[in-house]
């Protein structure tokens, strides 16, 4: 196979990358932070299904600040996994497949998953 | 590193496993909120009921077979070295298989017992 030496440029802090790909690796980001909370919410559901305490120590579970911020951290994450992925369902039915539909698809995805985790803080508040 | 779990069948898998669990997200807490299930026998007669019993294995299902598909894509794309790539999608598959089984068995179980 022909090898060519060709130059080379992978510092990531340079780097400039379309608005298409920050919302693909975020995509991924939050496919494996939701991975990595499967136990958690099985823990969960068994609890609450278990007996009346368990049920009530789930809604306990919740009263804590950290808790909460990482659960909005995790359904922001579920948010943006899912429209994102939305948009790869629709681009495989070649929906906003040009150039300039994709870019804008893409920071709708983004500002949305944004605007969605808010708006249900605001209704939990 | 070829098997029924890649190429197309992966492909496919991963579509068709995401639409479910987009309906899921979407149908059950949309159910729970206008059943107005706020209390624990109200919560436990209807994750229990055969159909949404069902809908939850379901769930749990598309879930192990959509993170495997997308962890393994994101694993091959960023773990070269064929060694550590084969230990790391073991381990993966390892912690996917007993979540599911941990899932599927107290689901199971709960539904013989009824609410």
């Amino acid at each position: 196979m022909l090898k060519q030496k060709r130059p080379v440029f992978l510092n990531l802090w340079q780097i400039q990358f379309p608005v298409t790909a920050i919302m693909s690796i975020m995509h991924r980001l939050t496919g494996v932070l939701l991975l990595l909370a499967i136990p958690f919410f099985i823990y969960a559901l068994q609890l609450s299904l278990e007996s009346e305490t368990g049920f009530k120590a789930v809604f306990q579970f919740f009263d804590s600040a950290v808790i909460k911020l990482g659960m909005v951290l995790l359904i922001w994450s579920l948010l943006h996994h899912l429209l994102a992925g939305v948009r790869y369902l629709l681009l495989d039915i070649d929906m906003g497949i040009e150039r300039q539909q994709a870019k804008v698809t893409a920071w709708l995805v983004i500002i949305s998953a944004f605007v969605l985790v808010l708006l249900l803080v605001g209704v939990c508040l | 590193m070829s098997g029924v779990l890649s190429g197309l069948n992966a492909w496919v898998l991963q579509r068709a496993s995401a639409v479910y669990l987009l309906l899921f997200i979407i149908i059950m807490p949309t159910s729970i909120l206008y059943l107005e299930i706020d209390n624990f026998n109200a919560w436990k007669s209807f994750v229990l009921s055969p159909f949404v019993a069902v809908s939850w294995i379901l769930f749990f299902v598309s879930l192990l077979a959509h993170a495997w598909v997308g962890i393994r894509d994101v694993v091959i794309d960023y773990i070269h070295p064929f060694s550590i790539r084969l230990v790391l999608l073991s381990l993966i598959a390892l912690y996917l298989i007993a979540m599911m089984i941990w899932a599927l068995r107290f689901l199971l179980l709960h539904v013989g017992v009824g609410a």
